[in-house]
């Protein structure tokens, strides 16, 4: 029985992770062919190294990750807690809709009306001039600001109720018993709404292909166009960095919880 | 500080939370509000803190009205039943939060934050967090944190549920000695009887948001107004009777007359006895009542005794075992006899 379990397990393991095992290996692979292996060597390093394209693309892609996460971040947390606090007001079905919305809604759609409404608002009010990053960052945070209003709600839901009465019976008015108690102890659920934007931002190949325009490729756009030329290992290499870069930041981020605990 | 109350309703749509209730807390008085769940208590320390908004009425602190002030504007704190300590803060930082928020300086609240320290017997636990502590430990910074600003009243919500049994009762005390050496009015809120007796300098029975009877703890127990307050603290036997010309009480199902220990006015009463008060065995009590013994439950100190009258009704006594429970010579189902003072008898409003 045990023996059935561990190999289910090993099964469910491989099936994680052997494909980004594979992606690791290939990336030192010398040939140019992704799936014969020519020998171990680092050229696709040093080639991505070389790549200024690449390497501006993932630039892109990091600050418009950045950007519309922090405003999603920002957004999100009055949404969550307008929902999670105020209860009936005048267009909390609106709103509530409004950030349901891009949740349920397939991609193709939402890229395309973001698209919509850049191209209308250039031609009523003239911004924003044509299509960038600034568009892709916009309709990221816009995406983006329905999950972190649901963790931020989920979070408040219930919670933290005595605590901001106990603050305000302590003289703290209610926008500091926020600042002081709700803020602070919604930290871990900002955190969480944050770093799930920054990766669906920079994950996303569909909305920013809708919503870009010449000049501002993301990295996902680069490599999804890479791949219809052929992959080549270097975008292995790019992913191995990536993968490196996420691992180590994991890690850290379960050493320090260990620590603090 | 005089806090005035004059018709508080709070309705939470067509459930009537507080009915026109009215209560005056005095200068330094502790002021215990007990009551079963649901019967408005915490309701009633809502709308002074000013969490819940009252549909009618006043609330008056020193002739000032409460009403037009939000929560952070009121000169009164609350400790809340699950304490509700802020838990990214430190102790210190707990206690010192409300006279940062009114802006005392560093060093004030500094000092203030070690003298409440020293006050609730924690020096050396300043830097400590909440979940780091113990849950009477807990208690005692929960109320530390409402003293420290230095309240008119403080507003306290079952402060002492959340304590075992045998920490409940030290707290108790100390908490009454605590409240006579700051001189600061306490409101506090209880289901317990016994919490309610032993800490109150007068009490309030709230039943379905409204106050049934306030008066001292002896007051109140001894000259219950109405059978639920008589029942509600302390347990009372109810007897139906009639009061007699002469004062005397008839019970007519028992065909027995009683004397009681001070004038009524002739009618329709209910006769309350309560447990204690009652002798089993022939004392040579003016008033008597004969039986059978029906239960007997031993507990320790005490002997309870239940007693099968006449036409069938159950009387309850408790009796205090001086001798030991081996002088006690009583047989279920053998016969008995109740006895007591005519200074016992309670005299309720018939329902």
């Amino acid at each position: 029985m045990s023996r059935a379990l561990a190999g289910w397990l090993v099964a469910c393991y491989a099936f994680l992770y052997a494909p980004i095992g594979f992606l690791i290996v290939f990336s030192f692979n010398d040939g140019r062919m992704v799936t014969v292996w020519s020998g171990a060597s680092m050229r696709w390093y040093v080639a991505l190294a070389h790549d200024q394209a690449l390497i501006d693309a993932t630039l892109l892609s990091l600050r418009i990750a950045a950007v519309s996460a922090t405003l999603a971040a920002l957004v999100g947390t009055l949404a969550g807690y307008a929902l999670a606090r105020f209860g009936r007001f005048r267009g909390r079905g609106a709103l509530e809709a409004a950030l349901a919305a891009p949740l349920v809604l397939p991609e193709v759609i939402t890229g395309l009306s973001m698209l919509l409404l850049f191209v209308v608002l250039e031609q009523l009010v003239g911004w924003p001039a044509g299509r960038g990053a600034t568009t892709v960052t916009l309709a990221h945070a816009s995406v983006s600001v329905a999950y972190v209003t649901m963790v931020v709600r989920a979070r408040l839901a219930g919670s933290f109720t005595t605590l901001e009465e106990a603050a305000m019976d302590l003289y703290a008015p209610p926008w500091q018993a926020f600042a002081f108690i709700t803020l602070p102890l919604m930290v871990p659920a900002l955190a969480a709404g944050w770093l799930l934007s920054f990766t669906l931002s920079m994950d996303d190949v569909v909305v920013a292909s809708f919503t870009s325009g010449p000049g501002a490729s993301t990295l996902p756009m680069v490599v999804f166009s890479a791949t219809r030329l052929g992959v080549t290992p270097e975008i292995y290499a790019l992913a191995t960095v990536i993968v490196t870069v996420v691992a180590a930041g994991l890690c850290a981020l379960s050493l320090v919880r260990r620590h603090a605990a | 500080m005089t806090l005035q109350i004059t018709g508080l309703a709070v309705r939470y749509g067509p459930v009537t939370a507080l009915d026109r209730l009215d209560l005056t807390v005095a200068t330094g008085e502790l002021f215990v509000l007990l009551g079963g769940s649901g019967s408005g208590k915490t309701t009633l320390l809502r709308a002074i803190a000013g969490f819940v908004r009252p549909a009618e009425g006043r609330i008056l602190l020193d002739g000032t009205d409460l009403a037009p002030l939000p929560p952070h504007r009121r000169p009164v704190n609350t400790m809340f039943q699950s304490y509700a300590l802020f838990p990214h803060m430190t102790v210190a930082g707990n206690i010192g939060f409300g006279m940062r928020r009114r802006g005392a300086s560093r060093a004030a609240i500094a000092a203030r934050v070690a003298e409440m320290l020293t006050l609730v017997r924690l020096e050396g636990y300043a830097q400590r967090r909440p979940y780091q502590l113990s849950g009477g430990q807990q208690q005692r910074v929960a109320l530390a944190r409402s003293l420290a600003p230095n309240p008119r009243l403080l507003l306290l919500d079952e402060p002492l549920s959340a304590l075992d049994r045998g920490l409940r009762s030290d707290t108790r005390g100390e908490l009454v000695r605590l409240q006579r050496s700051l001189g600061t009015s306490f409101i506090l809120v209880t289901h317990d009887q016994e919490e309610a007796l032993t800490m109150a300098d007068r009490l309030g029975v709230m039943q379905d948001g409204r106050l049934a009877q306030i008066g001292t703890p002896a007051e109140v127990y001894e000259r219950p107004a109405t059978r639920f307050v008589a029942e509600f603290l302390g347990a009372a036997n109810i007897l139906p009777g009639t009061v007699q010309a002469d004062g005397s009480v008839d019970l007519p199902q028992l065909g027995v007359q009683v004397r009681t220990g001070r004038p009524a006015t002739p009618g329709r009463i209910l006769l309350a006895l309560r447990p204690e008060r009652l002798v089993v065995g022939d004392a040579g009590t003016p008033n008597r009542l004969s039986g059978v013994l029906a239960e007997q439950a031993y507990a320790g100190g005490t002997l309870t005794s239940t007693v099968r009258l006449a036409d069938g009704t159950l009387i309850r006594t408790s009796q205090a075992l001086r001798d030991g429970f081996g002088s006690v010579r009583l047989a279920i189902g053998g016969p008995v006899t109740l006895g007591w003072q005519p200074e016992a008898c309670i005299l309720l409003p018939p329902e």
